[in-house]
């Protein structure tokens, strides 16, 4: 869990998520989480009958990933909120960058919390996922 | 939607860590689990969505003898989706694309847990864009409770029907 004493509003926690995703990844996250929804693992389905360039992530996958790099940084049990919105697709060959920052630090329900934005980027820039959560910390 | 057994196993729980790259051994190691202040594995920030894989009429799984299922096969689509609930995991993925997902954590989920949920609409709006032409959002939020009946975790997804396939 983060230390009050050791954090203050504006830090930043950065980690690459992923490089060069594969499609293997993506097969994988749909076996874990059970959306089988061709169009994340069916090129063929996914170009020829969806109309998509390929096949592309699960937002959720990018949700999930997003969430190894928060739990990395606020520690085990710690969240009490976490939500994104997804502005762009994640596509096989992505490579994901995600930033957590300190807007606030603050009392709720008797106990002291930090509140983050998050961006996870991909290779060019272009913002795939933007977000918020909130984490208990130690006083 | 409505599951009545979100069995919460650690087998579960290691490879939907493994899927989204979590290496963290809260995941999969019991005994690094005890350790810690949680004290038993616990499941990923996102683990609720695989609560899918309860739901016996998740649309986006095909079935076992079922009515055909529309990915390919010899033809480049099978059947078309067959009916069923859709809205598992409080995502919105059978509404189209994924717009947005929000968890609210009340309690820790642990391995061992037996929830269940229970998912009920919410809010609908419409949008215009240029990417994709008119876009449907609809909201559907899930109430996931635990063995002895108390909220460990609501879960808000919104999901969007575009007019056209978007490709960034």
């Amino acid at each position: 869990m983060l230390k009050e004493s050791e954090i203050k509003i504006g830090d930043t926690h950065t980690a690459t998520l992923v490089e060069d995703l594969k499609r293997t990844q993506i097969v994988q996250y749909a076996g874990a989480s059970g959306d089988y929804n061709p169009l994340h693992t069916d090129e063929i389905f996914t170009t020829q009958v969806a109309g998509y360039p390929s096949v592309f992530a699960h937002g959720m996958l990018s949700m999930g990933l997003t969430g190894t790099m928060l739990t990395d940084y606020v520690g085990d049990g710690a969240l009490t909120k976490y939500g994104v919105r997804f502005t762009n697709q994640v596509w096989p060959g992505d490579t994901l960058t995600s930033t957590a920052t300190i807007i606030d630090i603050r009392e709720q329900d008797g106990e002291r919390v930090v509140d983050l934005q998050i961006e996870t980027t991909n290779q060019n820039d272009v913002a795939v996922i933007t977000g918020n959560a909130t984490a208990k910390i130690e006083s | 939607m409505a599951i009545d057994k979100f069995l919460v196993e650690a087998s579960h729980i290691m490879m939907f860590a493994r899927s989204v790259g979590d290496a963290n051994p809260i995941y999969h190691d019991e005994e690094y689990a005890k350790k810690t202040h949680v004290g038993r594995i616990i499941a990923p920030p996102t683990f609720a969505q695989s609560s899918a894989q309860f739901d016996p009429n998740y649309f986006l799984r095909p079935k076992i003898g079922g009515e055909g299922w529309f990915g390919s096969g010899k033809e480049a689509s099978g059947a078309k989706p067959s009916s069923g609930s859709g809205e598992s995991g409080g995502g919105g993925a059978a509404m189209g694309l994924h717009a947005e997902q929000h968890f609210e954590y009340h309690l820790p989920v642990k391995a061992g847990d037996v929830l269940s949920a229970t998912t009920k609409p919410g809010n609908t709006w419409e949008k215009e864009s240029k990417r994709a032409g008119k876009l449907k959002f609809s909201e559907s939020v899930t109430e996931y409770r635990n063995q002895d009946g108390e909220l460990v975790i609501t879960a808000t997804g919104v999901g969007v029907q575009t007019e056209r396939a978007v490709d960034s």
